[in-house]
């Protein structure tokens, strides 16, 4: 069997919140032994729980992705348990240190001397302040990568500014683009696609900075403006503003050059969504809706009719779609080459048989979560398929082996160490 | 000179559209040579979709199709031709990476599956971006961004429970999916160059949808840990106070309070009414929450989008204002990280483009070219093969190029 992609690199994850600790969990997918460095000192915001030690009934209010523990139970260590920690928790090794004190630092420094690449995404200049820099990592390993993902970039005016996925993406523009077409952004659902593009940007920047510095000898350090990477996807709409002025709003579900929208079916809140683009296609959706009258309607003769009378429109195809199951209507359509799919829910996707025939769900199972299905990876290698090795990893679950096998501590500094503070799988008492 | 991360690394892009071009741009713009094999005539559809510059429907100036092919050079080849083949197994020769989006029905019709070409590159990686897959019974479904969204992502959670679940931008699942096909591409061809593995790239776009980091992923693994769905909730009427997005005097900004920022908030407001021990998150009652906004709104009325911005952020509490693309485009940050670049273009002229989607000083992203007109590189490229003059006419009447 040959060896994944990125099998003998080793990463240093000092990743906070959504973005890092997934794009090194995609790292750590394609081989490369990714080592998380968390403290039991300190509870980083929306890292591994809104709270170290949420009550059951703190849990209990929260929506289930933030407060979905393990059958609604925070348990012994809620921080195992933490929905969205335990999503980009697997094939990673856990140790962890107290980087505040100078022995902690002296702990880091060994672990950086024997890595390719440290990788982080902390509130603009946290680490700095810890002495942390790309020029202090580098007098220790003189190649050593260091990427830094932060909402802004690492200098201008809003070098520290504070910002979340959330506020990236408003800052973006993308509130004001994805709004319902009649209701102002205040009725947006909070969404973080620029944590999901900050991750893979991260991962993507490490791989092209090891593929340099395997052809030239030379670290980098590598700096990620969430918001300039976000902006690139959506440039087109970017240019709309620099070719022509125009500051575009939101089509909602619709789209400028097709018939586009989700659609209501039978039964409790099912839809389905449905583009019709082309001449053929509307020939396809006539046929599925059974050649009722109103597809004669000279407004919706030419693809260009159809769009601008939309509005129109739309009710004749929910008159169609009604009367179906949310995946019937979408398997018709598909017959008559119709493009649509029905509005998947979490309990949807599960039963997806797609899905099940892809094996994209995996069964793990956490020592401390149970055995449940995990959404898996998001592409497939034909030679050297990927898969959870590892469970999402506890907090300083692999603390003896990184300290004593790979670190080189005698038994005697591991206890010293665990005296003091570094050393430890549960959050110190302070912390609620 | 600084080199680029990837010169000297071939790449033949069979991709249109989003998805595909989003992934070989930025092969292209951290130094890849991108070969972009477009169909003769009409070329890649995404030139045929908008915007246009001045509005007016031209191959050559569509904002969409001139950001996604910066720095690659365009030839036109039909693959349904014998020759047109034969062209593409000679360009394979020098290829380490081929990439592209067609319906999985289509490279193996053309005789262009895995096997074929890595029988001519064994250590080729091939990246096949698709709608659900290379296998399973979608396999065939014909989508769009909307569609992929709506089975793959949170939309059914999304939105308001009095109407329809929302979508996000349009096509930006798309660009995401072809951002994570970069990433796929890049690990592989890594492996390629370290292990000695060339092999085949599957990347589903509803997958890296509902593997997504954004709300996907931890909603479906929540259900698992306790059965209960992502629903929509209403977000104006909720318990949060503040909620996520407030209106003020000139727009809406975007803040997170919560109970992490909470002790900051009552501080930077520093006002009586604020001190309620009631509004302490999480807002229990509606009239507590009700309370709270016949306070908070007047505050938010009376303040600019930059007043509150700025207020907040010296409180280190997370906050932004809503942009629109024009406050994007001119916005100090942006500018004095000189993000965005003008490049020129014989037929679209100069015009300002998203730049550098992340800083490699040591090997950085470079314009060097803008995006290709369709055919431009017909001579220079298949010539090196050692096709005459002549010899493009004649393929060109074939309707080969």
């Amino acid at each position: 069997m040959p060896g994944l992609p990125l099998e003998g690199l080793r990463i240093v994850d000092l990743g906070v919140a959504l973005a890092v600790p997934y794009g090194t969990m995609l790292l750590a997918d394609l081989g490369a032994q990714v080592i998380r460095v968390e403290s039991t000192q300190v509870f980083p915001n929306q890292t591994r729980g809104i709270l170290a030690r949420p009550s059951k009934k703190a849990v209990e209010t929260m929506a289930p992705i933030s407060g979905g523990y393990p059958d609604r139970e925070p348990g012994e260590r809620p921080w195992n348990r933490f929905p969205w920690a335990n999503c980009t928790g697997r094939n990673k090794l856990g140790m962890t240190v107290d980087l505040r004190k100078p022995s902690g630092l002296a702990v880091l420094s060994r672990l950086v001397r024997i890595s390719d690449a440290v990788v982080e995404n902390n509130t603009p200049a946290s680490l700095e302040r810890l002495g942390i820099t790309y020029e202090w990592l580098r007098a220790i390993r003189e190649d050593i990568i260091y990427v830094q993902l932060s909402s802004f970039g690492q200098n201008g005016p809003y070098r520290d500014y504070r910002a979340l996925g959330l506020q990236v993406d408003a800052f973006c523009g993308h509130d004001m683009l994805r709004r319902y077409r009649d209701r102002d952004p205040s009725y947006n659902t909070w969404a973080v696609p620029s944590d999901f593009a900050g991750g893979v940007a991260a991962a993507s920047a490490c791989i092209l900075a090891l593929l340099h510095r395997r052809r030239t000898g030379q670290g980098q350090h590598v700096d990620i403006s969430m918001v300039e990477n976000f902006i690139n996807l959506i440039g087109h709409i970017v240019m709309d503003y620099t070719m022509n002025g125009r500051v575009q709003e939101s089509y909602g579900n619709r789209d400028p050059d097709m018939v586009q929208g989700v659609y209501r079916c039978k039964g409790d809140d099912r839809w389905v969504a449905i583009t019709i683009a082309t001449d053929e296609q509307w020939k396809g959706f006539v046929a599925a809706a059974g050649n009722p009258e109103w597809t004669r309607d000279p407004r919706f003769t030419t693809v260009t009719d159809r769009i601008r009378n939309q509005d129109a429109l739309d009710p004749f195809i929910q008159s169609f779609t009604s009367q179906y199951d949310h995946r019937d209507v979408a398997e018709l359509l598909q017959r008559h080459g119709v493009p649509a799919g029905p509005v998947l829910d979490d309990a949807d996707a599960f039963a997806d048989p797609h899905l099940k025939a892809r094996g994209f769900f995996i069964p793990v199972s956490h020592p401390d979560a149970g055995r449940h299905l995990y959404p898996g990876m998001p592409w497939k290698l034909s030679r050297t398929p990927l898969g959870v090795r590892t469970p999402p990893v506890r907090l300083g679950e692999h603390n003896q082996y990184i300290y004593k096998e790979l670190l080189g501590y005698s038994d005697e500094e591991y206890r010293e160490l665990e005296t003091e503070g570094h050393i430890g799988t549960e959050y110190a008492p302070h912390i609620r | 000179m600084v080199s680029q991360a990837l010169e000297g690394v071939r790449v033949l892009d069979l991709t249109r559209h989003v998805a595909g071009p989003m992934c070989t741009k930025l092969l292209a713009d951290y130094g890849a040579d991108v070969i972009k094999i477009e169909r003769p005539g009409r070329g890649d559809p995404a030139r045929w979709i908008g915007p246009f510059l001045h509005d007016l429907p031209h191959p050559e100036r569509s904002g969409l199709f001139l950001h996604l092919n910066t720095n690659k050079r365009g030839i036109t080849l039909n693959l349904k031709t014998e020759t047109g083949r034969a062209i593409f197994f000679r360009l394979l020769a020098t290829a380490d990476i081929v990439v592209e989006n067609f319906h999985p029905r289509v490279m193996p019709s053309l005789g262009l599956d895995y096997a074929a070409l890595s029988a001519v590159r064994p250590n080729l990686v091939m990246t096949s971006i698709s709608n659900f897959g290379q296998t399973g019974p979608y396999r065939d479904w014909s989508a769009s961004d909307l569609i992929l969204y709506a089975m793959g992502h949170e939309m059914w959670g999304t939105g308001q429970p009095d109407a329809e679940p929302a979508g996000m931008a349009n096509k930006l699942n798309l660009h995401m999916a072809g951002l994570m096909a970069y990433m796929a591409t890049l690990g592989a061809f890594f492996g390629a160059q370290f292990q000695g593995v060339g092999q085949q790239v599957d990347v589903s776009i509803m997958e890296v949808l509902a593997s997504s980091i954004d709300r996907r992923a931890p909603s479906l693994l929540a259900y698992q840990y306790c059965g209960e769905r992502a629903v929509r909730i209403p977000s104006v009427h909720g318990v949060d106070a503040p909620p996520f997005v407030n209106y003020c005097a000139d727009g809406f900004f975007e803040i997170t309070v919560g109970i992490n920022w909470w002790a900051e908030f009552v501080s930077a407001i520093g006002e009586d009414w604020i001190r309620d021990p009631e509004f302490k998150p999480p807002v229990r009652t509606v009239q507590a929450r009700e309370r709270f906004d016949s306070h908070w709104i007047p505050w938010c009325m009376a303040r600019t989008k930059k007043e509150i911005v700025s207020l907040f952020q010296k409180a280190g509490i997370p906050c932004a204002p809503l942009n629109t693309t024009e406050d994007l485009v001119n916005d100090p940050q942006l500018t004095e990280r000189g993000f965005f670049i003008d490049i020129d273009h014989p037929m679209a002229g100069r015009l300002t483009y998203p730049g550098a989607p992340f800083r490699l000083p040591a090997s950085p992203f470079q314009i060097r070219r803008p995006a290709p007109m369709l055919g431009q590189h017909n001579s220079e490229i298949i010539g090196e093969l050692g096709y005459s003059a002549g010899d493009l006419e004649v393929l060109s009447a074939a309707g080969v190029i």
